[in-house]
């Protein structure tokens, strides 16, 4: 099989649209952080946090929907912290992002591991089946790249035209994009910059969650440690290649999860001439490749890393 | 005057600290007039308006709005209560965001946020009629971002007559504009008070104040100094108000020029944007000469400041301080050359804020030989030339082991003075060096780049405030949209049409 | 109505006093988890004391963990303090310890007192390398050094995998990913006997010292601190700022490669994958918790490894999960944030309404 061959099987596309799903739901939320002004790098610890709670949720007894609920407020309540030490303290969003990433991560874990002591082979949970749509699910190539998903990639696809929409055809949009470029137009016309930044962490933080979820109740159905493995860096990284667009937030997922299931299939074609780590630092690196490339031309929102306190002018 | 009260401020006060920003200022609007706040700058004009506005909250004091036929209370301390009052401001500095349209700016906030759908047409159709009705036109799909000073500035007014404002506060809103676009504003602001609206119009300016206000309100130190109808004022009585005395005026004497300090040579500078360029430009300045830019903010000065400072490089054309051609300008070799450059923004590019004032003192000379030895820096030698320039430059604040953020705005001045003018620089670039001092710092600067002149230096004076540029130079140049040129006049009307690119 | 007023210069009282408040809060906070996991708070808090001063051997221990935290903490302390984001510690300490056994495993055969030396320079420089990459990337391609510092900790990471399973690959391991052993004369000496606190931690208090001493007191320390903390205003007074960015960079990666040597060359004697349980990013804690003052993060690091260890011993003796720790090191961060801002700004209520 050559590489060409490889480009063209249905599973392989299928395989991108399901390593990109988590990334979707992260680039999002962390596009609309950023978009009205705060950076969010809690992103990688909400991710756990959102994997581990999605997970224990189900495996408490909620249903699939109520785990992904779980794991939605969860990453709210991380986003509030991050949000209050960001945005009414105005203190460094870089530390306390970090701080939110370990503090989120370390949570997870401890609670975890004190709900489960010792289990030697982490317990499963019936995850998110692929759909099954009459008729569509069985076109050739279109069936199987599209319509044998699970519901997370639809709800995925969903939130992008959902960010759009709201970014670009609503009030709301128009105020989100208005404070994380002057703060100060949204207070003069009588708006709060504390409640929208606020609210807009939180509804990213929300979204990174159901990123992390997607590890726990689609891809996999166990919690591991260590399981987010830097996919909430990755889509840091891919916010600024998206230049801030939902369109194309979606558009970098797919490459990147088109450029990951390629490698893990060249792999398996060359395997034997060069080591598997190769491909598995080939994402990373690609990801900072993108950066360097987009960053020069980047079109930051103005107000990004910026406080803005009440009444200082 | 025989329209009714609309506004009335009740002895509002204000302390920041220790400083006390507005002290019991009272003040009276009607409907249909302009009230024009004059003061120096930090008398406390913008305080007071923000305080009517509701960003900042009075100490102590009341305002009352006419609503419905009755003077009632407002509520203080929220933009809200005061937009739903029909209170509209203009800041000076634009609170407009450059991402969104027009349109977006003006109706943002007036919609209800969590709604699926916006009724847009709605929206436009009056904007479109108070745009037709108050004569302010600026394209509606643009983004902000795109447009000139002045449509920005009509954006911030369609902004205030969206929310409906009866009463309207321009904060300096000619800081930015050329004379004629001034005009332009005014005339604007005449059709608007003829529909009803009342204008606070907050200005240092004495000749806009009298050509265009009905009556005119005068701060000094935070306080309300007089009030007086317009036709009854002049320059002369309105200054002494402000400034508690006759305006001091800067005594120059005569000198010849001598060798050329700086020399241009057909240099351009492509910026980022246009309002960093400069094109073709070609200049001296000479020994015991200062050569004056005049302009509108925006027309290039930042890249002929960054150049003569050493932040941007020239794509065309070579640079000469002292006769020796400067190859690969950076600050260094500026400052190496004998370049004394007087930043324009003196929080930002002027001082580390977060250090002392004696690091600050130095921060320029790191690689003499006085400062450090192999690397390590001489503490006594810092802090005796710190006990020096204080004492020589009258730096007051608390200390020269304090964070160079605590000082004022004044002695952060003197700081940097201190700094480049004890290096007895042969040219100095002097950027806006007066802008926000009050009356006697400003003085201090005119005073000290006379001084310097008078030593021998070149100054290079770039400045908005005419009045400066006439008081000091020798010589004016006009820099319009990335070009200079040279003004044998000194009649203000005709450097007026320069500034705006007539050239006459 | 609340407002928030910056203070003029706020009080040395709270410059010291916030940071150990907010340690003690932290400390305090773990309660809650402890409750949750259902142990007896007091038992546990004393346990976690007994294993850092119950003996002269857990103490020890206990000096052995923070002597790479004390690097790392260093890395991060320089690097922030010129705003320069170092988020890789973490890699650059793995490269670090990679040079460390490249050169110490029998690359090089000389005496201690040439191959010990080499090992250190080697360690160092392989660090800097870690850190010179991204920042030649932000100051030439303005790519944020937060993201490609931290993505460069997984490459690095997998990297050492490849180094593993490849060419530093103990042949005698019998298939287990780990490195030949550094030669007994490429070791740094051992401080104590029958204990495992090595001389690794003698390095790090020097650097320490002189970190501080640089800060402070030379033109060095001068030009990154202006650059840190206004470097439109260091560039106007004709300070390279790429340059002392540079300068930062390299002694920051080099000083997180330095952990990486001391823990190869002080402790294991040879480089697996699971050399450093977050020393680099745990680092940060130590720094920002330190206020940015090496001499600081000296005594934030000796905190932090308390926490450690004395969280491990509780977790062996009442079956708390040791992730314990973790969370009392990350919410030490978000207390001294906090604190921070409290120590920098005051809260002034004013009451609103007409008068």
């Amino acid at each position: 099989m050559d590489i060409l061959q490889i480009l063209l099987t249905d599973s392989f596309w299928a395989a991108s649209l399901r390593i990109a799903t988590p990334l979707i739901f992260g680039v999002l939320g962390a596009l609309i952080c950023e978009k009205s002004g705060v950076l969010n790098l809690g992103i990688e610890g909400i991710f756990a946090a959102g994997a581990m709670a999605g997970w224990m949720a189900v495996w408490l007894g909620a249903g699939l929907w109520g785990g992904l609920l779980a794991a939605a407020l969860v990453g709210a309540f991380f986003g509030l912290i991050h949000a209050i030490l960001t945005v009414p303290l105005g203190l460094s969003q870089h530390v306390s992002g970090l701080g939110v990433t370990l503090f989120a991560t370390s949570v997870s874990y401890f609670i975890y591991r004190t709900a489960l002591p010792n289990v030697t082979s982490p317990p499963r949970i019936e995850s998110f089946q692929a759909l099954d749509i009459a008729g569509l699910s069985d076109l050739p190539f279109i069936g199987p790249v599209l319509f044998q998903q699970t519901a997370m990639t639809w709800l995925a696809l969903l939130m992008v035209v959902l960010v759009w929409y709201v970014l670009e055809r609503t009030a709301l949009g128009v105020a989100i994009k208005a404070v994380g470029d002057n703060p100060d137009s949204v207070d003069a016309q009588g708006l709060s910059v504390y409640s929208l930044r606020i609210g807009a962490v939180m509804a990213g933080s929300a979204l990174m969650a159901l990123g992390g979820a997607f590890l726990t109740m689609s891809a996999f159905d166990a919690f591991f440690f260590g399981m987010v493995n830097g996919r909430g860096w990755v889509c840091i990284a891919l916010v600024i290649f998206a230049s801030w667009r939902p369109g194309k937030a979606l558009l970098g997922a797919l490459l990147f999860g088109a450029f990951d299931a390629f490698q893990v299939r060249l792999q398996t074609e060359v395997g034997a001439l060069v080591p598997g780590q190769v491909f598995l630092m080939a994402p990373y690196i690609l990801s900072i490749l993108a950066l360097v490339i987009a960053a020069r031309g980047a079109d930051y929102p103005r107000a990004l890393l910026t406080p803005w306190f009440k009444g200082q002018r | 005057m025989e329209n009714p009260k609309i506004l009335s401020l009740n002895a509002l006060s204000k302390r920041f600290g220790s400083v006390v920003a507005n002290d019991a200022v009272s003040l009276d609007l009607h409907r249909g007039e302009v009230l024009a706040l004059l003061g120096e700058n930090g008398a406390g004009k913008t305080t007071l308006m923000n305080m009517l506005f509701g960003h900042y909250l009075p100490d102590s004091g009341s305002v009352e709005v006419l609503q419905d036929g009755v003077m009632t209370p407002l509520q203080l301390g929220h933009p809200q209560a005061a937009l739903a009052a029909g209170i509209g401001m203009v800041h000076q500095h634009f609170t407009l965001a450059l991402n969104l349209t027009t349109f977006d700016n003006v109706v943002l906030g007036s919609e209800p946020l969590f709604s699926w759908r916006r009724n847009r047409a709605a929206a436009r159709a009056k904007l479109l009629a108070i745009m037709e009705q108050s004569g302010l036109v600026a394209p509606l799909d643009t983004p902000v971002g795109q447009l000139s000073v002045g449509e920005r500035q009509r954006v911030e007014i369609l902004k205030a007559l969206y929310r409906d404002a009866r009463i309207l506060v321009l904060d300096e809103p000619t800081a930015v504009l050329t004379p004629q676009e001034a005009d332009t504003l005014f005339e604007n602001v005449a059709t608007m008070t003829q529909n009803g609206l009342a204008v606070i119009f907050i200005s240092h300016k004495l000749r806009e104040v009298l050509a265009f206000s009905n009556r005119i309100a005068v701060l000094r130190h935070g306080q309300k100094v007089g009030e007086i109808a317009t036709k009854d004022a002049d320059e002369r009585v309105i200054a002494r108000m402000m400034v508690g005395a006759d305006t001091p005026v800067t005594a120059r004497e005569t000198m010849s020029p001598g060798t050329p300090m700086l020399t241009l040579k057909d240099v351009s500078v492509q910026g980022q944007s246009k309002r960093d360029s400069l094109s073709r430009a070609s200049f001296s300045v000479h020994s015991h000469e200062i050569l004056g830019i005049a302009g509108v903010s925006g027309n290039g000065q930042s890249a002929l400041a960054g150049l003569v400072s050493g932040l941007m490089r020239p794509d065309r054309g070579t640079v000469s301080v002292g006769g020796t051609e400067i190859s690969r300008p950076n600050p260094l070799t500026m400052i190496t050359a004998g370049v004394g450059r007087i930043p324009e923004d003196r929080h930002h590019d002027g001082i580390v804020g977060a250090m002392t004032v004696a690091e600050n003192m130095v921060i320029e000379r790191l690689n003499d030989a006085d400062i450090q030895t192999r690397g390590l820096l001489n503490r006594d030698a810092i802090q005796a030339n710190a006990d020096r320039l204080t004492k020589d430059y009258d730096v007051r604040g608390p200390g020269s082991d304090a964070a160079a953020r605590l000082l004022s705005g004044g002695n952060i001045q003197k700081l940097i003075l201190a700094r480049v003018f004890d290096q007895t620089p042969r040219l100095i670039l002097a950027n806006q060096p007066t802008r926000g001092l009050d009356m006697g710092a400003a003085a201090e600067v005119g005073r000290r780049l006379l001084e310097a002149r008078k030593r021998g230096a070149g100054v290079l004076l770039i400045s908005e405030d005419l009045d400066e540029i006439l008081g000091l130079a020798d010589r004016i140049m006009v820099i319009h949209d990335g070009q200079l040129s040279e003004l044998t006049t000194r009649d203000r009307e005709e450097i007026g049409l320069s500034m705006a690119g007539e050239h006459a | 109505m609340i407002r928030i007023e910056a203070r003029n210069a706020p009080p040395r009282a709270l410059t010291l006093g916030v940071p150990i408040l907010s340690a003690l809060v932290a400390l305090a906070l773990a309660s809650i988890p402890l409750a949750f996991a259902g142990a007896d708070i007091s038992t546990a808090y004393a346990e976690m004391a007994k294993g850092v001063f119950g003996s002269k051997f857990a103490f020890s221990e206990m000096l052995t963990r923070a002597t790479p935290l004390i690097f790392t903490g260093l890395a991060a302390a320089l690097a922030f303090r010129a705003k320069l984001w170092n988020i890789g510690a973490e890699g650059q300490l793995y490269l670090g310890a990679m040079a460390a056994v490249a050169i110490g495993s029998g690359a090089v055969d000389a005496p201690a007192f040439v191959l010990v030396p080499l090992i250190v320079v080697f360690g160092a420089a392989a660090g800097a390398a870690g850190m010179a990459v991204p920042t030649v990337l932000k100051t030439r391609f303005g790519a944020d050094e937060v993201v490609t510092t931290l993505l460069l900790n997984f490459v690095i990471l997998i990297f050492v995998q490849m180094m593993l399973e490849g060419a530093l690959k103990d042949p005698m391991s019998l298939g287990w990913p780990q490195s030949s052993p550094i030669l007994d004369q490429g070791m740094l000496p051992q401080l104590m006997d029958r204990m495992r606190i090595h001389s690794g931690l003698i390095m790090a208090l020097v650097a320490a010292g002189i970190a501080q001493f640089m800060l402070a007191r030379s033109v060095w320390g001068f030009r990154l601190r202006a650059v840190g903390e206004n470097a439109a205003a260091a560039r106007h007074a004709g300070i390279r700022v790429n340059r002392s960015l540079m300068s930062v960079a390299i002694v920051s990666g080099g000083l997180a490669g330095l952990a990486g040597v001391s823990e190869v060359a002080g402790l294991k004697g040879y480089l697996t994958a699971d050399l450093s349980p977050g020393f680099g990013y745990t680092g940060i804690v130590v720094a920002m918790l330190a206020g940015l003052s090496p001499v600081g993060v000296v005594i934030s690091a000796l905190f932090i490894a308390s926490v450690f260890v004395g969280a491990d011993s509780m977790s062996r003796a009442m079956g708390v999960s040791s992730y314990l720790a973790d969370l009392v090191v990350s919410m030490s961060l978000l207390c001294v944030l906090i604190g921070g801002f409290f120590a920098r700004f005051r809260i002034v209520r004013s009451k609103v309404g007409v008068a």
